[in-house]
């Protein structure tokens, strides 16, 4: 399969690998997918007093595009609201990575890993509605 | 020594079960019949017709001494596609009056398995026996499943993707004396193990040539003579190979095949040794650097061109992308659109992970053990690179057990 230059740069040098403690309560951890599937994606926020996410983290287990769909994702978040976050598309990172129709479910789960995050955040953090909703 | 001389930063090529270069000795031996000796072997006016049929008859008769054949029980085809299709339905038309049951295995080639679904949709069955974890087949269930009107049973001699050896013998004697025919694909067989029709009784055998150092395009089916198989011819038209495969006969393929499986016989022990101490160089190697590796496939009852491996908590198709400095296959069938583990793997047990992170290693005449250890100083640092990234590998080191884990489905 011919990979994008794009996704090549991100798979050879990923952004943002690791993790954050997920007993913290500025964190939000995502983890989405199922190894029987080949992917599992895990996402991780942390965010500041203002509701800002200033920092991410991810490690993935999967195919190349979807390492590069969650590296992606830990760039674009940073810096964001997580109003902002919420409103990534799967179909911003499909076509940002250039990624061929068999592997537009790697931008999936990407952006439902975004979401798991953002909902584990708030969940610890009682629950903040949000307004986009 | 002839070496085949690959242009530098090409892939150190381990992938020897898909296909082979051509030996120079055996282009050498092609050469003549595409230009000077470049008559139809069916012309039976002329010198140029002549020959080439010498060519072909030599051809044939090489093909049948590498597997203690008659040159008379030797039919070209295509390749071993073409052969398998002509054995199981050739043979499966010829008998249907006598019954209409076949048996395979459920890790054959694509070739015998697509061929029994045609079959299947013509209204015969197929009863595809599940092998033992370690890709053998249980002869007691092999037994069991015999009928009455089973007429054709079908058996990959060495696998392609798992490189295990069947047992051949048991299988042959069992459906000699329940008067099955045997149709043994011996594809990945041949050049690496002795192959002899007669030890195990088989009755129609698929062989092809670019697995064996020979040019593609080409490959034969054995069909026994005595006691006599038939077979309903599949392609019809001049009536050639005694009307059981017309067309046209590629004289400087079929010279190929021949030079090529005569090389093969020769070479074989000599290259099996070399090969074994490669291989057990290769395993060593990873095993010693890289935890939690599971080898796929028996490892006695096994040819020693081929390695397969599974790396847990890494994803296969990442895992080739990062050895793309190796030429191998994965058991993952990600980079098409089915997102299916290999079948193969799958029939052994194994779970969808490490049916999805395995890798096959295949070696061959040509291999080194300088590649043979770029190779592994390559697969140790890849996988660790992986793991670095796999959420699974650091469950797996805080010691949580995957499988307890409930995975969001997607």
């Amino acid at each position: 399969m011919a990979y994008s230059e794009k996704v090549i740069d991100h798979y050879e040098n990923p952004r943002n690998v690791g993790g954050f403690d997920k007993n913290d309560t500025s964190v939000g951890t995502g983890m989405v997918g199922a190894p029987a599937c080949g992917d599992v994606m895990r996402l991780q926020i942390k965010v500041n007093e203002q509701g800002i996410i200033e920092d991410a983290k991810f490690k993935t287990y999967g195919c190349g595009s979807a390492i590069a769909s969650s590296s992606l994702v830990t760039e674009w978040v940073k810096g964001k609201t997580l109003d902002e976050a919420m409103t990534i598309k799967n179909s911003q990172i499909a076509e940002e990575l250039e990624l061929p129709p068999v592997k537009i479910h790697c931008s999936v789960l990407a952006e439902d890993a975004i979401k798991a995050a953002i909902a584990d955040y708030r969940s610890k953090n009682g629950g903040v509605a949000s307004e986009t909703h | 020594m002839n070496r085949i001389v690959l242009p530098e930063q090409r892939p150190i090529y381990l992938d020897y079960q898909s296909t082979t270069p051509v030996d120079p000795l055996v282009v050498e031996a092609m050469l003549p019949y595409l230009t000077e000796n470049f008559g139809n072997p069916a012309s039976r006016s002329h010198s140029y017709g002549w020959s080439a049929e010498k060519a072909v008859e030599r051809a044939r008769e090489q093909v049948a001494a590498a597997i203690h054949a008659d040159p008379r029980e030797i039919v070209w085809t295509s390749g071993a596609t073409e052969a398998s299709n002509l054995a199981i339905k050739g043979a499966a038309h010829f008998y249907s009056g006598k019954g209409r049951h076949l048996i395979t295995l459920r890790t054959e080639h694509k070739a015998t398995l697509d061929t029994c679904r045609q079959l299947e949709r013509e209204g015969f069955e197929v009863t595809y026996l599940e092998v033992q974890e370690n890709g053998l087949v249980d002869l007691d269930v092999f037994r069991a499943a015999l009928r009455p009107d089973t007429i054709l049973a079908s058996v990959l001699y060495v696998n392609n993707e798992i490189g295990v050896i069947q047992p051949m013998e048991e299988i042959g004697k069992m459906l000699r004396e329940h008067k099955v025919l045997f149709h043994v694909d011996a594809v990945q067989a041949l050049g690496k193990i002795p192959v002899d029709v007669e030890a195990i009784q088989a009755d129609l055998m698929s062989l092809s040539a670019h697995k064996i150092y020979g040019p593609k395009g080409i490959g034969a089916l054995y069909v026994r003579r005595k006691p006599r198989v038939r077979i309903e011819a599949q392609i019809h038209g001049g009536g050639h190979e005694r009307g059981m495969r017309s067309g046209t006969l590629p004289t400087h393929q079929i010279v190929g095949m021949g030079a090529a499986a005569e090389l093969a016989v020769q070479l074989m022990d000599s290259d099996s040794k070399r090969i074994r101490q490669l291989r057990d160089r290769l395993l060593v190697g990873i095993t010693s650097q890289v935890e939690e590796v599971y080898i796929n496939g028996d490892m006695e009852h096994r040819v020693p061109h081929n390695l397969n491996l599974s790396f847990a908590y890494v994803e296969g198709e990442s895992l080739i992308m990062a050895l793309k400095g190796i030429a191998v296959s994965s058991g993952s069938a990600c980079t098409s659109a089915s997102l299916e583990p290999s079948y193969v793997l799958r029939a052994l047990g194994k779970s969808d992970e490490l049916a999805h992170s395995s890798i096959r290693f295949g070696i061959g005449r040509y291999t080194t053990e300088e590649e043979i250890d770029a190779t592994i100083a390559l697969v140790a640092a890849k996988v660790g690179k992986l793991r670095e990234l796999s959420p699974l590998w650091e469950m797996h080191l805080e010691g949580i057990d995957l499988n307890s884990v409930q995975w969001a489905a997607h």
